[in-house]
């Protein structure tokens, strides 16, 4: 089998194994088990990475050391820790609906997973090539709102309760111009399909259309939940939020969907705006994309580590006020572009990509802009301090 | 159709990541919005007024580290203030530098550790807080240096302070001081200009320079509100009236007021360190006193100007070796008393950094 022709998630390879002592029907179900197998297994083991890097790294934003201690640089830290929370005692709630309670966290893990089924990782490494890519992607990634507000309301916990009606407000709010960033992609690209989104970027759509970029990961970290929108949980206020009552290894799922979202997401932004799997040529494409994916991941850990978080009204602000206008000036201006430059197949030529670039940069600028002085801008003024003639206590009476 | 609600009433603490410690707000929420508190105190108590009067003067020192345990250094101080006052001791020069030096020392330490927790309430997943235990670290080197001890540390005495500094302190307090002011420009870098805190802290948390002083509010907080008023400066005790500094104030008494005083306070305290390095005379660092001080009958009232506010030591002897009444002005506790009208109609991440601008230490609340 050549894997430079078929790529390592090759259906029909694996298949023609199975095929050789399996009935049809059984060797397809089969091979859908196994590759299924296989990608779960590599999502979870990479999340488990990821936390070990999220760790070393913050504690090196943090001026100390992080995990050092199990295995060569702590690399077995995540391990020891889904051994801990094995062996925990799995506890629920006396009062606690138990149906919703227990299937919620598969409820918040599995669309986690299911955006990777159509991702393109690279020329030919892909496990579905679904028309409907983006479309997909939008409905899947919404699911996990429902998971959020099962849990807080079937714990019967009133922390995680407000978390989980936070988190709802929240999620619901940020889908939309998470969505409407990437209907700018959808233009320019002329196909819903993830793959096409790819092809289409001779140029990376970052530089094309960097408004619609900001908007996507501004509202992309708020689907995650983490700073500055970690209003799910808000440690500092309510505890750990929607998962305060989850204990053992339903607590553990809770934490692999919630460190798989930024890698997802961070896959999402490489294929909409990165150029996926494009760059130069002697490395392949799967390592490109790898690159590009730790690179992303690397800034939102960034901003993870150095920013506090919004208050719940503040965030809806930004959502309603800030980022839905510049998603909807975006999908406009892109609108007209690609009405100019597009061909009467639907491709735009690199030329073409330049121009818009620049023509988005300055409408980028100026709109963040005139956006700052709206929203902020007179709050950050200060009046000079005036001192106060009570602190004179001591003054001559009249 | 009308939509029936009902308020919330949810137990913020004792147990509670943003209570610092073992405080209890017994809070109703209409949605997010606070509609009344209850704050319920006396979790840490443990009886030190009542635990001094069985104990001689020098004993009760230790007793003091244990209230306000962020701030060893300023109760000491007020403390030993209080006996010297009841007992007519004379402090030798030497020994008051080495106490402002120390009391200032433990004042930026506070501060540190105030806005590192007031960052974490807002969020920050703890790294301005890891920024300014960094600095606190070296605070708490050179207190060893001083006493062997980094917390607790009993340095003075009635009378002086226990042991005079080491050869090494004076370079190292140098070179602290030096970097110092480097460390607080950085931590501003992190936090002042950054619009999500602006955001978060800009006119939360009022509290008018009126109502401050009618709640007998004191420290950083009264000066966030626009009032200028230090003891250091109102009533100078030790050798402040030697020293040249300034006394910040903010504009609006607004909870990134009360941060920006505390940071405004760190740097007029190391300008106090840095005239005090050079100014320390040689000499005796402790008066003769008996083993056991009996203070003529009487009472003495002696308050320093702790990092967060106006700690106070009320002393009644009968001519015995234990104080006959103990009590503690403790500015923690009274900081808190306008909590409830400062709380009303904010919402729930708001009650957590108006609380956290307070900045109490449970120690000292409850005693």
């Amino acid at each position: 089998m050549d894997f430079s022709e078929t790529g390592i998630l090759s259906f029909h390879g694996i298949y023609g194994i199975f095929a050789l002592f399996l009935p049809g029907w059984l060797a397809y179900a089969v091979t859908c088990g196994v590759l299924a197998f296989i990608v779960i297994n590599a999502m979870v083991m990479s999340t488990a990475l990821y936390t070990w890097f999220e760790r070393r790294m913050i504690g090196r934003f943090q001026a100390r050391l992080g995990p050092n201690r199990w295995g060569p640089f702590g690399l077995l830290q995540p391990f020891a820790d889904v051994i801990k929370l094995i062996v925990k005692e799995d506890t629920t709630p006396s009062t606690a609906d138990k149906i919703v309670f227990a299937i919620s966290p598969v409820i918040l893990f599995a669309p986690t997973v299911l955006t990777i089924a159509i991702i393109p990782f690279g020329e030919n490494t892909f496990l579905g090539r679904l028309n409907i890519g983006v479309l997909f992607l939008i409905g899947v990634t919404s699911v996990n709102t429902i998971a959020v507000l099962a849990a807080g309301w079937a714990s019967r916990n009133k922390y995680a309760m407000l978390g989980s009606m936070r988190g709802v407000a929240m999620l619901c709010s940020y889908e939309v111009p998470m969505a409407l960033a990437i209907t700018g992609v959808v233009l320019i690209a002329n196909s819903l399909s993830l793959y096409d989104v790819v092809q289409a970027q001779s140029v990376p759509f970052l530089i094309v259309q960097p408004l619609g970029f900001l908007v996507f990961m501004a509202a992309a970290s708020a689907e995650m939940s983490r700073t500055p929108f970690d209003q799910i949980e808000a440690e500092s206020e309510l505890g750990a939020g929607y998962h305060t009552e989850y204990s053992g290894m339903k607590f553990a799922i809770f934490q692999l969907a919630e460190f798989m979202a930024p890698i997802v997401t961070s896959i999402l932004a490489v294929v909409l705006f990165f150029g996926g799997t494009r760059g130069f040529d002697p490395i392949p494409g799967q390592l490109w994309f790898v690159i590009k994916v730790v690179l992303v991941l690397f800034g939102l850990l960034w901003i993870r580590a150095t920013w506090p978080r919004l208050r719940i009204d503040q965030i809806m602000g930004f959502a309603w006020k800030g980022l839905f206008a510049l998603a909807i000036l975006n999908i406009f201006v892109i609108a007209i572009e690609v009405m100019l430059f597009q061909d009467g197949e639907g491709n735009i030529t690199t030329r073409g990509m330049w121009t818009m670039a620049a023509v988005n940069w300055v409408i980028t600028i100026a709109a963040i802009a005139i956006m700052v002085n709206v929203l902020g801008g007179k709050k950050l003024e200060r009046p000079t301090p005036k001192p106060s003639p009570l602190a004179n206590m001591y003054a001559e009476a009249d | 159709m009308t939509v029936k609600t009902e308020p919330v009433t949810i137990n913020l603490g004792p147990q509670h990541p943003s209570t610092h410690g073992v405080f209890r707000l017994r809070v109703t929420f209409d949605g997010e919005v606070i509609v009344d508190v209850e704050p319920v105190l006396g979790y840490l108590h443990r009886g030190s007024e009542k635990l001094a009067e069985g104990r001689t003067y020098v004993q009760i020192v230790t007793l003091t580290d244990r209230m306000d345990y962020i701030a060893s250094m300023s109760n000491n101080l007020a403390y030993v203030r209080a006996v010297e006052k009841i007992a007519g001791i004379e402090v030798p020069e030497r020994a008051q530098y080495i106490r402002v030096i120390s009391a200032e020392l433990q004042r930026i330490a506070s501060h540190l550790m105030a806005t590192g927790f007031l960052l974490n309430d807002l969020g920050a997943l703890a790294t301005p807080l890891m920024y300014c235990f960094r600095e606190r670290e070296r605070i708490l080197d050179l207190f060893e240096m001083l006493c062997g001890a980094r917390i607790t540390l009993s340095y003075m005495r009635p009378g002086g302070v226990f042991q005079d500094t080491p050869p090494e302190f004076w370079p190292a307090l140098e070179e602290f001081i030096g970097n110092m002011p480097t460390y607080i420009d950085e931590l501003e870098r992190l936090i002042s200009g950054n619009e999500i805190v602006l955001t978060r802290t800009r006119g939360v948390g009022l509290l008018n320079d009126v109502d401050a002083v009618d709640y007998s509010i004191s420290g950083p907080m009264l000066r966030a509100a626009g009032v200028e008023w230090d003891l250091r400066k109102a009533d100078p005790y030790e050798i402040y009236d030697r020293l040249d500094f300034d006394i910040p104030i903010g504009a609006l008494g607004d909870t990134f007021d009360r941060y920006i005083v505390r940071i405004q306070e760190m740097r007029e305290s190391i300008r106090i360190i840095r005239q005090c390095i050079d100014a320390t005379p040689s000499g005796p660092i402790r008066a003769e006193t008996p083993f056991f001080i009996r203070p003529p009958e009487g009472d003495a009232y002696a308050a320093v100007e702790s990092p967060k506010g106006e700690l106070g030591f009320y002393l009644v002897s009968d001519g015995g070796i234990s104080p006959y009444r103990c009590h503690v002005r403790a500015p923690s506790f009274i900081n808190i008393t306008p909590l409830r009208e400062m709380l009303l109609g904010w919402k729930m991440s708001d009650l957590i950094i108006i609380f956290g601008s307070i900045d109490i230490v449970l120690g000292e609340v409850d005693r």
